[in-house]
């Protein structure tokens, strides 16, 4: 297994590169920018929403995807 | 793309048609396309790799008949070079391809996948949501579902583990499916073990099959075969009871598994990020979402196979770490909008503004704009109209900001399609002329005139003449909305002393926020205390120790034990806590709160708990097991009974981690003594994820699992010398199989002692479920906000759970907690409610109907209160209240009479 260990620099850069649009991507890209950091969020296809955009409703609560 | 206004005139005069991968293939879109139609950013792009132009060198009938010249055949693949202080991979999943199943037929077009059944279902998909199969466009009256298509399967494929989402979703298709074709669609799911342990989950299962009645079948499916003759599948499967059917389905979904593509793995080569099971991230459970690189962090599928709502989770996890890492760079490259300054316009006549929207053909194909327009100008207080091929596009806001000053309008009206969509479009472009962005209206003339009414032209004119009469009678009655800044305290209070709670605390106070650590206990350390080990065999204890050492050590964290809350005023950003120290009375201002107070384990009333020290909740056996005790190393025959309190109809949840916990133990004692018999009796095995290498590597070491149903529990009987004797059906042999073993472990629920969560939920003004759980603001997308803002969850207070997803959450609470102490001030007003107190009548309806906990009932005046900075202006309790003493802001009862009565006028 992986063992790292935080080794915070005392002049780091201010901005953090999200791989991924999806759901996850989008949420992460979102609490950083309201945390205070610079976000570059980057998305193979044409639009951000991943896989969810796909799903019609969502279990439990039949919410609508969309 | 900055000229692109998504009119889609591109994508219609395209003639190149491409199967569409939104569809899942199932339907055709252009070359020149948008992915799907709330595409964000929503801008057309052109499919190099399908172009004609790119193909043959002509055709450019976008570039021509483009209204805005946003078609650019010379742009070229560009190379960024970005500095960034860390990293975080949500690179997601590809959906397993079935066509290795070679006795699937998969090649059939009525064997389909689930994501191509998803796309059948939605409204926006190939069938825009008619139930049909591919084949011939029929409603099916039969459909099957297969599960573990490329999970659990080590066969046709390299996916050991079970992907963790397939059983609920085919049973929400199969639901969803029912409600679609109606009640008398045949709905069979087959599958091996039912797993739906997430929060409401199981309960979803049972109504599935209760009230909807989904069929479910226990069997695994070998093959698929077409019926010559026609479009249907048969399935022959075995029975529970042994025998060999034969059904015919109409249509059948092969629910297929996650898995990682080949462009992440290489992607994470690349990275030099260390790959582990499964082709997932590898990753450990006390950092979940921690790399094996050092500024690179991990969320969502690629993490390990989840679901939506732990994606999230994990997406903010990652987040939280990447912000502890940079926390000395905060706010080093963010940059401020320009303060704007507001024309003080509450004391002019309106002079109304009406823009009217052609939408390229979209209205104007149907709508009269001209007539819509020449009628706009005779009504009261329009000052000035104008009509706009496109009012959306970014020449026509700035025209339409200069006629806001040259004109001296101080209202406006868009007459064009949603505000959904385009309300903070236009009220910025108000703010840049200097108009309070409230001051402004839209009338739907598309989405509600000329989209369904485009077989009736003339009525749809008069439909958009009247939307348009309303907004402007409306907008005529607002006033400018006020916002006010209200200061943030900058530290946060957590309540709980356990993993999640210290993680909640230690993440905040790395980033620099002061945290106060509330345990009502006089020691930290909580259910983490009397774990053994997580599910792949890292011992709990030394990491437990080491985070109690660095909370008590930290010197952003007080730590307050043998405490309890007394009471909590205030709201997100200023809340002032009173608590009770081992007696003395103590009071914290804090700006958040994470509540982190755990949960129980079950002591059973059942299956002989209690009248025998050889009968062990699991985790008693952990440490019967660490301490080498007597009854463990002496005895040949162990037997473990699962859902002990759980999925029961008073308790219809499922733990989640029962499974995974007591077939850890099990292994544990095959390797203590490999002539051990250990059996397990279970309903489903809920090994989800990686998990599932246990239950592998525990029948390769002759475990043996028995299954038992709800209706036929096992019955245990302690004899009086002391001596165990459980009885269990067995499904395969069909009789009772009597069972003596010396240890009996019971699988124990975990729950809420309801009073407790009860009193902290009252004073935080958060809910708690039928259970006792404390309830998320949204099963999906909100999973440790609460509704009240300021207030988060993690841990098992919010569902049972294993350690990593504790971890995961409660960082991802103090991500989410951090976006509020991030910030120096928060906006409250707007649109917002407001009580007339000299017509509140004091009967609290209001408080009772308000989902945001933002009404207060004032005892000493007999009257409600709006807290603003709470309210989120649904308008709720403005439409409860029985005196009309509520008033929405923007939305007052004086202009929506005027609306109705515009409405009605005509």
């Amino acid at each position: 297994m992986v063992n790292a260990t935080r080794t915070a620099s005392s002049n780091p850069i201010g901005s953090v590169l999200v791989v991924g649009g999806g759901i996850a991507g989008v949420q992460a890209a979102l609490d950083l920018a309201d945390t205070g950091y610079f976000v570059h969020l980057i998305e193979k296809t044409s639009a951000i929403g991943g896989a969810m955009s796909m799903l019609d409703k969502t279990f439990p609560t039949d919410d609508c995807a969309m | 793309m900055d000229k692109c206004i998504a009119c889609g005139t591109c994508a219609e005069k395209c003639p190149r048609k491409v199967t569409d991968e939104y569809n899942a293939g199932l339907g055709k879109r252009k070359a020149a396309y948008v992915k799907f139609p709330q595409a964000v950013p929503l801008k057309y792009v052109i499919d190099k790799d399908h172009c004609i132009y790119f193909e043959k060198g002509k055709c450019r009938a976008c570039e021509k008949f483009c209204p805005t010249q946003a078609v650019n055949f010379d742009d070229q693949d560009r190379e960024f070079t970005l500095e960034v202080g860390s990293v975080i991979l949500a690179p997601g999943f590809e959906p397993f391809d079935p066509g290795v199943y070679d006795t699937y037929s998969y090649s059939h077009p009525n064997v389909i996948t689930s994501m191509e059944f998803e796309r059948i279902l939605s409204s926006s998909g190939p069938f825009e949501g008619h139930l049909v199969r591919p084949s011939d466009h029929q409603e099916p009256k039969k459909i099957a579902w297969l599960q573990c298509v490329g999970s659990r399967d080590i066969h046709h494929c390299d996916n050991g583990y079970c992907s963790g989402v397939c059983c609920m979703y085919a049973i929400k298709e199969a639901a969803i499916a029912k409600e679609h074709a109606g009640a008398d669609l045949n709905t069979a799911i087959f599958f091996m073990d039912m797993r739906t342990p997430g929060k409401d989950f199981d309960k979803y299962y049972e109504r599935a099959k209760a009230e909807k009645g989904v069929r479910f079948i226990r069997s695994r499916v070998h093959s698929i075969e077409p019926l010559p003759g026609t479009d249907d599948l048969a399935i022959q499967y075995v029975t529970e009871d042994g025998r060999i059917t034969e059904e015919v389905f109409n249509l059948v979904v092969l629910s297929v598994g996650l898995q990682i593509s080949k462009d992440t793995l290489e992607l994470a080569e690349k990275l030099g990020v260390e790959i582990g099971d499964g082709r997932f991230a590898a990753t450990s459970p006390f950092q979940p979402v921690q790399t094996s690189r050092t500024g690179i962090y991990v969320c969502g599928v690629f993490q390990s196979p989840k679901d939506i709502p732990l994606s999230v989770m994990e997406a903010s996890a990652a987040a939280a770490e990447s912000a502890t890492l940079l926390a000395p760079a905060r706010n080093s490259l963010t940059r401020k909008p320009p303060e704007l300054s507001e024309k003080d316009v509450a004391a002019q006549e309106p002079r109304v503004g009406v823009f009217v929207c052609h939408c390229g053909v979209n209205i104007a194909g149907v709508v009269d704009v001209e007539a819509v327009a020449d009628y706009a100008e005779t009504l009261p207080g329009v000052a000035y109209v104008e009509r706009n091929l496109f009012t959306c596009a970014q020449d026509t806001q700035d025209k339409m900001k200069q006629i806001i000053e040259e004109h001296n309008l101080n209202r406006i009206v868009v007459a064009a399609c949603s505000p959904r969509t385009h309300e903070a479009l236009f009220q910025e472009t108000l703010k840049q002329a200097g108009l309070n962005k409230y001051l402004f209206e839209m009338a739907n003339i598309r989405n509600q005139g000329s989209w369904v009414h485009m077989n009736e032209p003339e009525a749809a004119t008069e439909k958009a003449k009247d939307l348009v009469r309303m907004a402007v009678a409306k907008v005529a009655l607002q006033q400018p909305l006020g916002e006010m800044q209200l200061g943030v305290t900058k530290s946060a209070l957590v309540v709980g002393g356990g993993i999640a709670g210290m993680t909640a605390a230690l993440t905040l106070a790395d980033q620099g926020y002061p945290v106060t650590l509330v345990e009502r206990k006089d020691v930290l350390g909580g259910h983490g205390r009397k774990l053994y080990s997580t599910w792949d065999g890292q011992p709990v204890a030394p990491f437990l120790d080491e985070l109690i050492k660095r909370v008590e050590a930290h010197p952003e964290i007080t730590v307050l034990t043998k405490a309890r809350i007394t009471d909590v005023q205030g709201f997100v950003g200023n809340f002032h806590t009173v608590l009770d120290v081992d007696g003395q009375r103590r009071e914290v201002d804090h700006g958040v709160a994470v509540i982190a107070v755990g949960a129980h384990s079950l002591k059973p009333d059942e299956y002989g708990y209690g009248k025998s020290d050889r009968i062990f909740l699991n985790l008693d056996l952990d440490q019967a097991i660490g301490e080498r005790d007597e009854r463990i190393v002496t005895a040949r025959s162990a037997v473990f009974i699962q859902c002990v309190g759980s999925r029961e109809p008073d308790r219809p949840y499922c733990s989640r981690v029962c499974c995974s916990h007591s077939i850890e133990n099990a292994l544990r004692l095959k390797k203590l003594n490999p002539d051990m018999d250990v059996y397990v009796l279970y309903r489903d095995i809920r090994t989800f994820g990686l998990r599932e290498n246990l239950y592998k590597e525990a029948r390769a070491r002759g475990v043996l699992f028995i299954r038992f149903d709800l209706e036929n529990k096992p019955v245990v009987q302690v004899a009086s010398d002391g001596t165990l004797k459980v009885t269990v059906k067995d499904h395969v042999l069909q009789r009772p199989v009597v069972l003596t073993p010396d240890i009996l472990t019971l699988a124990g629920a975990i729950v809420m002692r309801e009073s407790e969560a009860d009193e902290l939920a009252k004073m935080f003004k958060v809910p708690v479920n039928a259970e006792g759980f404390f309830l998320e603001a949204h099963a999906k997308l909100r999973p440790v906000d609460f509704a009240t803002d300021g207030v988060f969850v993690a841990g098992l207070a919010h569902y049972p759970k294993p350690t990593e997803e504790c971890i995961a959450q409660a960082k991802a609470a103090a991500s989410r907690a951090a976006t509020v102490l991030a910030k120096d001030s928060i906006t409250a007003g707007g649109v917002v409610a407001v009580v007339n107190k000299d017509l509140c009548c004091g009967c609290q309806g209001c408080v009772q109907c308000c989902p945001f906990g933002a009404i207060d009932y004032l005892e000493r005046e007999g009257k409600c209160e709006v807290n603003q900075a709470l309210c989120k202006g649904c308008g709720t309790c403005a439409a409860t209240c029985p005196s009309e003493a509520i008033t929405l802001l923007g939305f007052s009862h004086l202009q929506l009479y005027a609306q109705i009565d515009e409405a009605l006028s005509a």
